[in-house]
């Protein structure tokens, strides 16, 4: 405790030779700091300006439309919407968000740890039992086709076949599908609409009503 | 790793490949090489969200992984690759400046989707293009397999470790995990594709059945391909020789300042014959021959070979020392030294930041000490002529700044998203308001109709959007500068740790 005197008498001990980082005896050390520092200090000398000319322009130019781009690419992984209060018969037939156990892209699974490949259970009961009565002269070579088609496309999840896809089906029989040509629009419909244009009047009134002079009917 | 390169690197996950991503990627980087439940445990994420994130970063090489002795898999993130998502725009450019749009565009494929078979990037440049041409024309597959070739054969892009090719007939279940690997060899070697064909425009609005005829002609696509022939045959864009391509020009353009132009010609001459034989971390060139240099000098260059000898001696005396003589023989045997020019040009970068942070005086004390190494106090002060007071002052301001660079581009960075966010409401509104101008210019709407419409964002609602796309713009601007202060010193510091 002989390091430990009184208050303000002379400093205390410390592990280091205080010497040699260049405090002297006697010497007065700037006042502790006693809170972290100031978000914005001043600065002393003004910035130099940003460089310009045609390759800076492009760069920055690059640099945002990467930006946008990354965000639709299917590497972007949405957060899986959360549920909605209430189920409603219109979700059967909307576009649903991004699903945590689906994957929109196709990796090549040969590289690939198979501890990481997604497995979606509940499509497989869906499909068959909805693909069976549409395409009941054709069970044989369907069910084969089913079948190849659910172990393609085992990690997504679908919605009904449509008749539209049918049609196709038929015309493209025998030939494999790829994944990445599965059009997940097609597919929803089960209906002859357009889907684009089918409206659930949720947003209705969502529109903020500044600067409206008119009244909302 | 520094607290502010992990931060750095989350905001690049999460701004190029949102949350779910981020937070897996930041913890591998955090926590070191983790097998995939571990993961999911640590980030309480579930484990399909898991999954999903680590084949995204896998596809990017933003991720690892080892299948240990035990039989279980383990994942790693190096920081450093990370941080190379700040650098794709330099890439990209970089490709441009060389190959043009081509060049540009299969550079940018291959960076946006991490990696991809020559023919499918092929097929998408082909397209791409194809969008920006007039009516009628496309463009063809065997020009853009051409640009392909040479990105390869200089080393630009490079084939990634292949997966081994599964037998037929094997009684052992496969291995948890494949094991990649590359030949050397092989690592350039471009496919024998016949790749014909043209690229492909997406339908105009003007067509009627639109969706239906796409999603048909899609199909048959589909369905007409057999496996491609370069099926599991992958490419990367190979970033360690575009880092190699940013030194050497820093080294060019630095000789270029220093001495003149003849003579940077003659640096950049001499570092393109080396382009391929040297390795990325060598510490000078091969030795090069003044009569190989005069050879290759640029078409355009009319210098004697005297005139060329003189230069040479003139590079390899100054005190620089970016150009060494190794020899005599072959009229003068010319070596580059690209660590030293690494350290000068490092230094150089250093003292001008001092410079302009913290003054003359300060920069004064920096370069003694970048030269002496070590000085007594006293000694400073004396050499300096600055009083000790506030030698010491400065020189602990000074130490502080080693963490800046990196900290600056995660407070940019954030910097912008709040601005963005701050004014999301009148961007949406803004960019509603384009979508309807555009629609019913489409329809051919009336001037008057089209003004009202225009109207509806007010003055100081644009004059807010103004400022706003400005200080975006800015903040885009200075990382990018940023990132090239942080190249120089990146480089510098890498060349000085010792192979082993």
């Amino acid at each position: 405790m002989a390091g430990r005197g009184g208050r303000g008498r002379g400093r205390s001990q410390m592990t280091f030779n205080v010497e040699a980082v260049g405090i002297g005896k006697g010497d007065s050390l700037p006042p502790s700091t006693l809170q972290p520092s100031p978000l914005f200090p001043p600065m002393e000398y003004k910035p130099v300006p940003l460089q310009t000319g045609e390759e800076v322009e492009y760069m920055l130019a690059l640099k945002q439309e990467l930006r946008g781009a990354m965000k639709n690419l299917p590497y972007y992984v949405k957060p899986a919407a959360p549920k909605k209060d209430v189920e409603r018969y219109s979700d059967k037939y909307q576009m649903s968000g991004p699903i945590d156990n689906a994957i929109d892209w196709n990796p090549d699974w040969r590289r690939l740890p198979r501890e990481l490949k997604i497995r979606v259970r509940k499509v497989r009961k869906e499909r068959t039992t909805i693909l069976i009565p549409k395409h009941k002269q054709r069970l044989p070579v369907d069910k084969e086709e089913a079948i190849k088609k659910l172990e393609t496309l085992e990690k997504k999840e679908e919605e009904v076949t449509s008749e539209e896809e049918g049609e196709k089906e038929e015309e493209e029989e025998g030939k494999e599908e790829e994944e990445e040509e599965y059009d997940e629009e097609e597919h929803e419909e089960e209906t002859d609409y357009i889907m684009s244009y089918f409206d659930n009047g949720e947003e209705f009134g969502a529109d903020s009503d500044d600067n409206m002079d008119e009244a909302i009917y | 790793m520094t607290q502010a390169e992990i931060k750095l690197c989350s905001l690049l996950l999460q701004e190029h490949f949102g949350e779910i991503v981020e937070k897996i990627g930041t913890h591998l980087i955090k926590t070191g090489s983790q097998p995939l439940r571990v993961i999911a445990n640590d980030t309480g994420m579930s484990l399909d969200q898991v999954k999903k994130a680590l084949c995204v970063l896998i596809q990017h090489n933003l991720v690892t992984y080892q299948l240990q002795k035990r039989g279980f898999v383990e994942y790693e993130a190096p920081c450093s690759r990370v941080l190379r998502i700040l650098r794709y725009p330099r890439y990209i450019y970089t490709a441009k400046t060389l190959y043009s749009d081509m060049g540009e565009l299969i550079v940018e494929e291959l960076l946006l989707n991490g990696k991809m078979t020559m023919s499918a990037a092929v097929r998408k440049v082909a397209d791409r293009l194809t969008e920006t041409m007039e009516d009628g024309k496309t463009m063809d597959y065997g020009e853009v397999s051409n640009t392909f070739v040479r990105l390869a054969d200089t080393h630009f892009i490079q084939r990634c470790p292949m997966a081994p090719e599964t037998t037929e007939t094997s009684d052992a279940p496969p291995p948890p995990a494949p094991t990649l690997a590359v030949n050397e060899k092989d690592m350039y070697v471009v496919p024998n594709l016949n790749l014909i064909g043209k690229g492909k425009r997406s339908r105009s609005f003007d067509d009627e059945d639109n969706g239906e005829h796409k999603a048909k002609r899609q199909k048959q696509d589909a369905d007409s391909k057999e496996p491609p022939p370069d099926d599991g045959i992958y490419w990367q864009a190979n970033i360690d020789r575009f880092h190699q391509h940013f030194r050497d020009q820093a080294i060019v353009s630095a000789v270029a300042n220093r001495m003149d132009q003849t003579s940077s010609e003659i640096v950049r001459t001499m570092l393109r014959m080396s382009e391929i034989t040297t390795s990325s971390n060598a510490p000078y060139t091969q030795p090069l021959s003044s009569n190989e240099i005069f050879r290759s000098l640029p078409t355009g260059y009319n210098i004697v070979k005297q005139i060329l000898d003189q230069y040479l001696t003139l590079l390899a005396d100054d005190p620089l020392e970016f150009v060494g003589k190794s020899g005599d023989s072959g009229g003068g045997m010319y070596v580059i030294n690209l660590h030293k020019a690494l350290a000068t040009l490092a230094t150089a970068t250093l003292e001008s930041i001092v410079q302009e942070r913290f003054g003359s005086r300060c920069a004064r004390i920096f370069r003694l000490l970048l030269r002496k190494k070590h000085l007594e106090q006293k000694q400073v002060e004396d050499f300096a002529m600055i009083p000790a007071k506030e030698a010491k002052d400065m020189l602990y301001k000074m130490l502080s700044e080693n963490f800046v660079s990196l900290q600056s581009v995660a407070n940019l960075i954030e910097r912008r998203q709040y601005e963005t966010k701050e004014n999301k409401r009148l961007l949406e509104k803004s960019q509603r308001v384009e979508a309807i101008l555009a629609s019913m210019q489409a329809t051919g709407a009336e001037e008057v109709q089209l003004q009202e419409i225009e109207e509806m964002i007010t003055a100081p609602e644009r004059q807010q959007l103004e400022n706003l796309k400005r200080n975006v713009n800015k903040i885009d601007a200075s990382e990018n500068q940023v990132d090239e202060t942080i190249f120089v010193l990146e480089s510098y510091i890498e060349s000085t740790v010792k192979k082993l």
